[in-house]
């Protein structure tokens, strides 16, 4: 592996699994050999008596630490067995360990699933990593000095004293910009996230990363000519056995349901095609204007499920701030993830482990205002005087609009730049120009180091190469999905809120078979005129409520300023402190200060201050967390089910290179 | 204190949090980030009460309101008194 004489412990390897228990709180074990260790943290779902790992193949050369699904396991495990391949346990994650054994990294374009998964060739001496294609399950490492260490989170890699706790400037400053970091980065120095959709091998000291999959798009002349009927059919019937595999599990799988469109259709699929009696769960606000109640009720009324909701006050968001801060690993421009926290928590009590839910369809089929925006600008930009076209802007953001006053300075504000089509990021620049306002924060060692760095060059750099070729609206999916599905939506909002109650999400639309279908559909189907997800709205518009699929689309938010300034919220408050600030030494403390007064004495926050008040404050507490005052030596003991010693002389012998993943 | 730096020194405050080093007279506040709708507002509040007049639906526009510049010309113009730039 990486040569030198790099040295982690059994303690350390404990450690690394143990702080990660959130994330498999039902079983855990450690494989350890001269070179390698694995740690692996159990959330049972499938085989539960028999799937604790690591789990080794026929002749035990090699083993496997994995985490997610594998939904078309049974059919893959079918035909491993007529190969002859013998299996101990009933799971997936067997599955997995022969179908590499057969193919190598080839496997993975057979697995339809959700994965962070590890296998130790103890013959060969290589390692094997890989995380699956839209980045629903996290999988991190980083190289210290003659070691990779590797784990699902990075407070597991914290948990050896050797690696250096530091924010990586450029990371924070991409944060600001993107509302989170370029596929393949974090906000600390050194710690890389494997990007959705690779792969590593790391093998004589060499580590090798390759792209396995990319969302794919095609340019219009490459799209389906189909009559709608059958574009309608083929993506039901994707859908369909999406859902239908994704309820496999040996424990009961319920749903969330805000309300939406998106999950509504989702609890519609599981109640009418496979269970009479379906648990769902949904997020309800004390605030109207965040709430979805109504819409959340007729659901209920029209599918006959039990539902059960998790009301949020806005002294519950700041409360919680801090442990979803703690989570999500990473600064957090909104407020948003904190419902899906306590709703989570609110499931496991319930008794569930798994739920399916609506996200990924706003990505796959138009549904957010962004795409719209971008087509009505360039709609525009036609007709530059045209004294009807903007109109359409306002129309699409009527809460923005609502003072008929604006008009003129808003339009302004929107028809920046709308005539350089040839811009690859045309759809997303005003929204990354908006949040980089914040940047006016940074203190000036903050700016210094990220002068001239701020990751469009590189993002450009990383476009597939026929991306220019590709139709308006494709090319801002794959930005969205690149950005802010893989590294926000499906992190903070998804898998690191869930499992800090040790919960599982599944999601049905991020389904490859129906993502490379998506791409091949012409956009006139996905947006038609002013409709987004026109082609889901008619596939569904006899299976749910008119009300539902007709409603304006609600964009998910949480309260900002109400959650975290006002009431006694003492942590959020020392956070903000000018001392507290110093020491962490990313903002200007005069400046958050002025900040902080003006929004208090306002008693409201633009967008912009909003997302600066949620940003300074996540990446403050981000700081004390894991900077300053990290729990290295905290409690978190380890009694693996399962310990695999495999080292020459195992009496107090360290290995040379240890992994972890759960 | 004339009228610029008045206005100044309420953008520099309110929606620079203090940082004067990116305006300019001519800077224009749209294109550059130093304001959004909400600000506007704010904006158009201040100078209503600072100046004592009536900002009308039709003067809402970027000619008038785009820059330091742009304010203190409309502003001599509603006051009917001329100002240094």
């Amino acid at each position: 592996m990486l040569r030198g004489p790099g040295r982690v412990s059994v303690e350390t390897l404990s450690r690394m699994t143990g702080i990660l228990r959130h994330r498999g709180p039902d079983e855990s074990g450690i494989y350890i050999d001269d070179r390698v260790g694995l740690g692996h943290a159990r959330l049972s779902i499938i085989d539960l008596a028999g799937g604790t790992q690591p789990i080794p193949n026929e002749d035990e050369s090699l083993w496997i630490v994995f985490n997610g699904e594998i939904f078309n396991y049974p059919e893959l495990r079918e035909t491993l067995v007529s190969r002859g391949h013998r299996f101990r346990t009933l799971t997936d994650t067997e599955v997995i360990l022969h179908l590499y054994e057969e193919k190598g990294p080839a496997c993975l374009s057979e697995l339809n699933g959700q994965f962070a998964l590890a296998i130790w060739d103890s013959k060969a001496g290589e390692l094997f990593l890989a995380r699956d294609r839209a980045g629903i399950r996290p999988l991190h490492s980083v190289v210290t000095g003659d070691r990779l260490l590797f784990s699902s989170e990075i407070k597991s890699i914290f948990q050896d004293g050797g690696t250096p706790r530091r924010f990586d400037p450029e990371g924070i400053d991409q944060v600001f910009t993107f509302w989170t970091t370029l596929p393949g980065k974090t906000v600390f120095d050194g710690v890389r996230e494997l990007p959705p959709g690779h792969f590593m091998q790391v093998r004589n000291g060499n580590v090798h990363i390759r792209r396995f999959w990319d969302f794919p798009f095609r340019s219009p002349e490459d799209q389906l000519d189909w009559p709608i009927g059958k574009i309608v059919d083929t993506a039901s019937e994707l859908l369909l056995d999406s859902t239908r595999i994704r309820l496999r599990a040996d424990v009961p799988v319920g749903c969330y349901l805000s309300g939406g469109l998106d999950s509504s259709i989702i609890a519609t699929l599981v109640r009418r095609n496979f269970q009479n009696e379906l648990r769902t769960f949904g997020v309800r606000f004390d605030e109207e204007r965040f709430d979805e109640g109504a819409h959340q009720a007729t659901m209920v009324d029209h599918l006959g499920v039990n539902h059960s909701e998790v009301r949020v006050a806005n002294r519950e968001i700041g409360k919680h701030f801090p442990d979803v801060v703690w989570h999500c690993e990473k600064p957090l421009l909104r407020t948003a993830p904190v419902p899906m926290f306590m709703l989570s928590d609110t499931v496991r009590r319930s008794g569930y482990k798994v739920v399916l839910t609506g996200e990924g369809a706003d990505e796959i089929f138009g549904g957010y205002d962004i795409f719209r925006e971008a087509l009505l600008r360039r709609f525009w930009s036609r007709q530059p005087d045209s004294r009807l076209r903007p109109l359409l802007v306002g129309k699409l953001y009527p809460d923005i609009f609502n003072d008929p006053r604006l008009q003129s300075m808003l339009q302004s504000f929107f028809r920046k730049g709308f005539d350089r089509h040839d811009d690859p990021f045309y759809s997303h620049r005003l929204r990354w120009e908006n949040t980089s306002r914040n940047k006016m924060f940074f203190s000036e060692e903050m700016t210094r180091a990220t002068l001239g760095r701020d990751g469009l060059g590189d993002l450009e750099r990383r476009l597939p190469d026929d991306f220019p070729g590709w139709d308006p609206l494709a090319k801002a999916q794959y930005l969205e999905m690149v950005l802010f599905l893989g590294n926000y939506l499906l992190s903070s909002q998804g898998d690191r809120v869930a499992m800090a109650h040790s919960l599982e999400i599944r999601l049905p639309y991020l389904d490859y078979r129906l993502v490379e279908f998506l791409g091949k559909v012409p956009a006139k189907w996905k947006i038609f005129g002013m409709q987004e997800k026109y082609l889901l709205k008619i596939m569904y518009k006899d299976a749910v409520p008119e009300s539902v699929v007709r409603r304006p689309k609600h964009p998910y938010r949480a309260p900002i300023l109400e959650g975290l300034l006002t009431g006694e919220q003492e942590e959020i408050r020392t956070a903000l402190s000018e001392s507290a600030l110093r020491k962490a030494g990313v903002f200007d403390p005069k400046r958050v200060s002025r900040l902080v007064e003006k929004v208090k004495r306002a008693g409201q926050a633009s967008e912009v201050e909003g997302m600066a008040i949620a940003g300074i404050a996540s990446t403050q507490i981000l700081s004390r967390q894991f900077v300053e005052e990290f729990p290295l030596t905290a409690d978190y003991p380890l009694s693996p089910t399962v310990f695999v010693d495999r080292r020459t002389n195992s009496v107090g012998r360290d290995t040379d290179c240890s992994f972890t993943n759960t | 204190m004339d009228v610029l730096e008045t206005i100044k020194a309420y953008v520099v405050e309110n929606f620079l949090f203090g940082d004067d080093s990116r305006i300019d007279p001519d800077i224009e506040f749209l294109e550059n980030g130093i304001l959004d709708s909400t600000g506007v507002l704010e904006l158009v509040g201040f100078l209503e009460e600072k100046f004592g007049i009536r900002v009308e639906d039709d003067e809402l526009v970027p000619d008038n309101m785009n820059s330091l510049e742009k304010i203190t010309h409309y502003i001599s113009k509603k006051t009917g008194k001329s100002q240094p730039v």
